[in-house]
């Protein structure tokens, strides 16, 4: 290990209760209140107190400068992806408020709990277009669960109580905190008191005992009962129970983009992936069940293409905490509002012991022909180029499948998810709901500090990874050894993909330009390797993972290589296509 | 099909919160027809009443992401026959056309509006009630040749039709739900 294995620290800070601080203290102090100890953030003039706290607690406030915003928050992301904490992200005024607003999306419509501080100009100046001034309230409002300016520096202590609290409860999702300058050079008592609750906000309701009678009952008599699940599982810590369900009852399951890793890959019951780029077996089985039990999911158009023929045959209950979520893509027959690992738990003692082995045959069956297919070709190619597919698969297989899999977006996003195999929960990093490009290199490094004791890989893309390139620096600085592939094929290779097969191969400006990515890495003083032949893949991968340190491997794959199968934009899953001659 | 719905929400009165409220429809292309915000009867807790015109399956999604609002408290919808609503109106003519004629007069008084102020040069009248009986008396000033010279409607407020529980019952029965949660 290079990053130093953080120690046990006495976190208590000794200050009287009501002794008289400034607010920039106050921050500081909420936050170790709270139990963060790692933060991500860039300095600048609005926010300038709080970092001058910040240099005197370094020993118990980790704080990791990034190269830009969207790292900081990317980074956020990923540390609170793999840890369940609260990811804290630190930014200046103005501009550095705004680069946020594209990792405060992706937070948002992917649940992830983040609190983000952004300095802002002193109260007396707001909305004079001041220096480094903007409305970040007013920005962010779409994209945040919750956010609040504070002029008072009394008021910082209660609004980060609150902010954590909305953060991580219910729901989870992103928080921003907007302090003046003049509230964080501002004078209180400082006294900190956790926020147990808020008289206007229901984290998650109580479940209804009939609603989930209902429902068990369905499930004891369903002929072809099909369960997905998605990051809600995750997000309730509802893994042991989804196994337990599924076992008992007998029933196949598939899971979404974000559900991956809540069921180990190798379980008997796990069909594999659902949605546009998912796995045969699940999107067409999907149209022949009769109960579809969805757990901890919201029918993202990607998963249920054209929701008019998404399960039209099949009864629906929907396990849910969000309220708004049920009925919003797709009708539920049975909703049953609440947190999964509760309503799981009480589903597990009224449903039958049961098996339907020969529908879940049914499945292998199909997984056969995409084997044939599809999957063969992309794990195991014969032809000369390299794929996207098999250095996944090595690259799982060398980490035992026990390694954090971190994705960017695109073509190596969908082909990473396909093929890497988890083992544990928590393991599979991705930007799902926004598909942000860019993500993966920052979210990588926070996902390396929310867990250090684990293995984590990056996949991106030639494209991708040029977005946030600029976090090697981060990397570099603060030794931070992530384990980093660029699939170079030269292409915006999703973009190119649908220009070939929707728009006649009119490849309009997909075709990018890079810089020798190594070379680049070794600017930073990061170690890297470039292969483009299969017989050199095996030890390449080796060597990444065997280096101390970060390091990044550039697979140079077939430049036009396409990802199936594919249900097309507003298609019917079940019509799923296994190549493009299916077309 | 588009029918008109009258949304309600118990909020607290935060600064921003009828931003983040009034985003919601934009982002779902609605056009507000009319919006009203006040104190409700608890002291701290603000009521929105919102007119929209859209379909009953979109009312349903909206006002579940209404709710959904940290500061919202609760949001729900009804159509205009489930609840008995009223908007004022104000309108502004020249005092010297309505003492030369006295149609003026029996327009105000069949339409039960009253005169709020009368000076010199111009007289306020003020009509509360529906929008169509509002916009009756606005046409039959204008037919009489005599013009409104300034005209004003408000936003609706509306109470419903049947029993509904008190707000501070509600909170009562909120608090006791988070008492028991445990984070």
């Amino acid at each position: 290990m290079t990053i130093e294995t953080r120690k046990e620290k006495d976190m208590d800070i000794h200050i009287e209760k009501g002794q008289k601080i400034t607010g920039s203290e106050a921050v500081i102090f909420s936050l170790l209140e709270e139990g963060v100890d790692t933060v991500f953030g860039y300095p600048g003039g609005a926010i300038m107190p709080v970092y001058d706290v910040l240099y005197g607690y370094q020993d118990k406030l980790k704080h990791i400068l990034t190269r830009h915003e969207q790292g900081a928050i990317h980074a956020a992301q990923g540390y609170a992806r793999v840890s369940g904490k609260v990811g804290v992200c630190i930014a200046t005024s103005g501009p550095g408020a705004t680069n946020l607003m594209t990792g405060l999306a992706d937070a948002m419509i992917d649940s992830t709990p983040l609190v983000a501080i952004t300095g802002q100009v002193g109260s007396s100046l707001l909305g004079t277009d001041a220096f480094q001034e903007c409305d970040v309230v007013g920005m962010s409002m779409p994209v945040t669960k919750w956010n609040i300016q504070i002029k008072d520096a009394e008021e910082i202590p209660e609004a980060i109580a609150k902010a954590f609290y909305i953060a991580r409860t219910g729901r989870p999702g992103p928080v921003l905190i907007d302090i003046t300058k003049d509230a964080q050079f501002g004078e209180l008592g400082f006294t900190y008191e956790k926020c147990h609750k808020i008289r206007s906000y229901l984290p998650s309701s109580q479940i209804d005992p009939k609603k989930v009678s209902e429902a068990a009952e369905l499930i004891n008599n369903a002929k072809k009962p099909f369960v997905v699940f998605g990051q809600g599982v995750i997000l309730s810590g509802a893994e042991k129970e989804l196994k337990q369900f599924l076992e008992k009852a007998g029933i196949p399951a598939g899971a979404t983009l974000l559900g991956l890793s809540a069921l180990p890959s190798d379980h008997p019951l796990h069909m594999g992936m659902l949605g546009m780029h998912g796995n045969y077996a699940p999107n067409v089985k999907t149209n022949d069940c009769d109960v579809l039990i969805a757990i901890g999911m919201r029918f993202d158009d990607r998963v249920t293409g054209n929701t008019k023929t998404y399960a039209s045959q099949a009864k629906i209950i929907h396990l849910e905490v969000d309220p708004s979520e049920i009925n919003k893509n797709i009708h539920a027959d049975i909703p049953v509002l609440g947190d999964a690992k509760k309503s799981l738990k009480m589903l597990i003692e009224q449903v039958n012991a049961n098996s339907h082995d020969e529908w879940v045959n049914e499945f292998h069956d199909c997984y056969k022909k995409e084997f044939n297919r599809v999957i063969e070709k992309d794990i195991h190619p014969t032809k000369e180029g390299l794929t996207m597919g098999e250095a996944v698969r090595l690259t799982s297989e060398a980490t035992d499948h026990k390694a954090i899999l971190v994705t960017d977006v695109g073509q190596q996003q969908m082909i990473a998810s396909r093929y890497f195999q988890f083992t544990q929960s928590r393991s599979c990093v991705t930007s799902g709901g926004l598909g942000t490009m860019g993500f993966g290199l920052p979210a990588a490094i926070g996902a390396k500090l929310g867990a250090p004791d684990r293995t984590v890989v990056l996949f991106a893309g030639d494209g991708g990874f040029q977005m946030t390139i600029q976090e090697l620096g981060t990397i570099a600085q603060n030794n931070i050894p992530v384990k980093m592939i660029v699939l170079n094929n030269h292409f915006l290779g999703m973009v190119r993909q649908w220009q070939e097969l929707f728009f006649e191969s009119r490849y309009s400006f997909t075709e990018i330009q890079s810089p020798d990515f190594i070379t680049v890495a070794n600017a930073y003083g990061i170690k890297g390797k470039s292969i483009t032949k299969r017989e050199d893949l095996s030890s390449a991968i080796n060597e990444m993972l065997g280096t101390d340190g970060p390091f990044l491997l550039e697979v140079k794959v077939e430049k036009e290589d396409n990802v199936f199968p594919m249900v097309p934009s507003g298609g019917t899953v079940s019509e799923i296509l296994l190549g493009p001659e299916d077309l | 099909m588009k029918e008109e719905f009258i949304i309600s929400a118990y909020t607290e009165n935060t600064i921003g919160l009828l931003n983040r409220i009034t985003v919601i429809f934009t982002r779902r292309h609605v056009n507000i027809e009319s919006l009203t915000v006040s104190e409700s009867a608890l002291k701290g807790i603000s009521k929105f009443t919102i007119v929209v015109r859209t379909e009953r399956a979109l009312v349903e999604k909206i006002v579940q992401q209404i709710e959904k609002l940290v500061e919202v408290l609760k949001a729900f919808y009804h159509t205009n026959d489930e609840m008995i609503y009223q908007e004022i109106a104000l309108y502004k003519v020249s005092t010297e056309t309505l003492t030369s004629s006295n149609t003026i007069e029996q327009l105000v008084r069949k339409h039960g509006a009253r005169i709020l102020e009368i000076t010199k040069d111009y007289t306020v009248i003020e009509k509360t009630g529906h929008e169509k009986e509002t916009q009756d008396l606005f046409e039959g000033l204008n037919l009489l040749g005599v013009g409104v010279l300034q005209f004003i409607r408000s936003g609706r407020i509306a109470i419903t039709r049947s029993p509904i529980e008190k707000l501070s019952e509600f909170l009562k029965v909120r608090d006791a739900i988070l008492s028991k949660q445990d984070d």
